[in-house]
């Protein structure tokens, strides 16, 4: 099928299989799945600056879905996706200009890939490592599985988040949905800010990076933390998408079509998380990152990228 | 209760075989009637495509969900 606007021919039902996928990925991990999505259109011969925006689009509605469904579980935590709006769209806004300046270089699809390539493979290490190492100490508690109200969750790698706690930099919020009596409002900001650079910058919602981040530098629990996730997506991935729009980076039929698949996907995603503890999820996590970097280091290798 | 897992999947299979044939009806009218109204907006009016493309990306979210959601209510896969 021709697509008039990035003047590609892509079959479709390869893109709502791909939509399929991502979604059930998505809405289980809560991340948006441009570690997947990203690799799955650039093997079809997209330009890296479409890739990036198209898949921004078509997350937002992938998102939407998912995050109703983790509402209905009781996994977002409204007071936390309010702050981390804001450093998620200033970070976002930061990545944008950052790939326009690479577009004028004509180097964007070597930095956008490498880039990508050395913080897939970090995340997928760690989150595997850590996961694991819980697993085999026994914290893998159940009382998160299928509970309605606020969740726990259990790490081998808490200090880190202890310390961001004990930081009493003003001004201070309690998360009470998770559990967390006191943080710096500085902290969500500078962990949404981050995660903003890499979604304007690399594509996608970030939630490969912010998801992690909630959980092991915020002390998130792992089922809010995806929730949550998916939620602050939707207002970034948003705007990234505007933004991408106005700059020529979006087709968004291939978007719409992709998300057909991902409606059904995101659904079943994210209600499996009723049946998964926080560590588990993480381990099952820590895979996908690592298979979107060898996807991309194999284009870049080949030199089959346009 | 839970619906048994034979009629649970036999719901799931109808669901996705109406959901398909909604979602090629569908494409087939957009691709035919927005698929050039859209091209000329993104290379004439850059601003507007962005306000077009994200207002069709979260109406067709809203719109698959209320679908699927009819879909299993009707298969009763799920509660209303």
């Amino acid at each position: 099928m021709f697509f008039p606007i990035s003047g590609l021919h892509l079959d479709p039902i390869y893109l709502i299989c791909v939509g399929f996928v991502i979604g059930c990925l998505g809405g289980f991990f809560g991340v948006g799945g441009s570690f997947l999505t990203g690799p799955a259109l650039f093997v079809t011969g997209m330009p890296m600056h479409f890739v990036v925006g198209t898949d921004l689009a078509h997350i937002v509605g992938k998102s939407i879905v998912a995050a109703r469904t983790h509402r209905a579980l009781g996994n977002i935590d409204l007071r936390l996706a309010g702050v981390m709006v804001v450093g998620t769209i200033v970070g976002s806004e930061t990545g944008v200009q950052a790939i326009e300046l690479l577009k004028k270089t004509a180097h964007v699809d070597l930095v956008v890939g490498i880039v990508s390539i050395v913080v897939f493979s970090f995340i997928a290490l760690f989150s595997a490592f850590e996961s694991w190492l819980t697993l085999r100490a026994g914290k893998d508690s159940k009382s998160d599985v299928g509970n309605p109200g606020p969740k726990q969750d259990a790490m081998v790698f808490d200090s880190v988040s202890k310390f961001i706690h004990g930081l009493r930099i003003p001004p201070c919020m309690s998360l009470p949905h998770s559990g967390i009596e006191s943080i710096s409002v500085w902290a969500i900001l500078t962990v949404s800010f981050v995660g903003g650079i890499f979604s304007g910058f690399l594509g996608g919602g970030a939630g490969y990076i912010r998801m992690p981040s909630m959980v092991y530098v915020l002390g998130i629990p792992t089922h809010i933390a995806v929730g949550t996730d998916l939620f602050e997506i939707i207002i970034s991935a948003g705007y990234g998408t505007v933004r991408h729009a106005m700059q020529g980076n979006v087709d968004i039929l291939v978007a719409l079509m992709m998300q057909t698949g991902a409606a059904v996907g995101a659904q079943i995603g994210a209600n499996m998380t009723q049946y998964f503890s926080g560590p588990r999820i993480r381990l099952a996590f820590a895979p996908l990152p690592m298979l979107g970097a060898i996807a991309i280091a194999y284009k870049l290798i080949t030199g089959n990228h346009q | 209760m839970p619906a048994p897992p034979k009629r649970t999947l036999l719901g799931f299979a109808i669901e996705l075989a109406i959901y398909a044939a909604l979602i090629a009806a569908y494409f087939f009218l957009v691709l035919r009637f927005l698929g050039d109204w859209l091209r000329s907006l993104f290379i004439e009016h850059r601003d507007l495509y962005a306000a077009v493309a994200i207002s069709l990306m979260i109406g067709q979210a809203v719109a698959l969900e209320l679908v699927t959601n009819i879909l299993a209510t009707f298969l009763r896969l799920r509660k209303p």
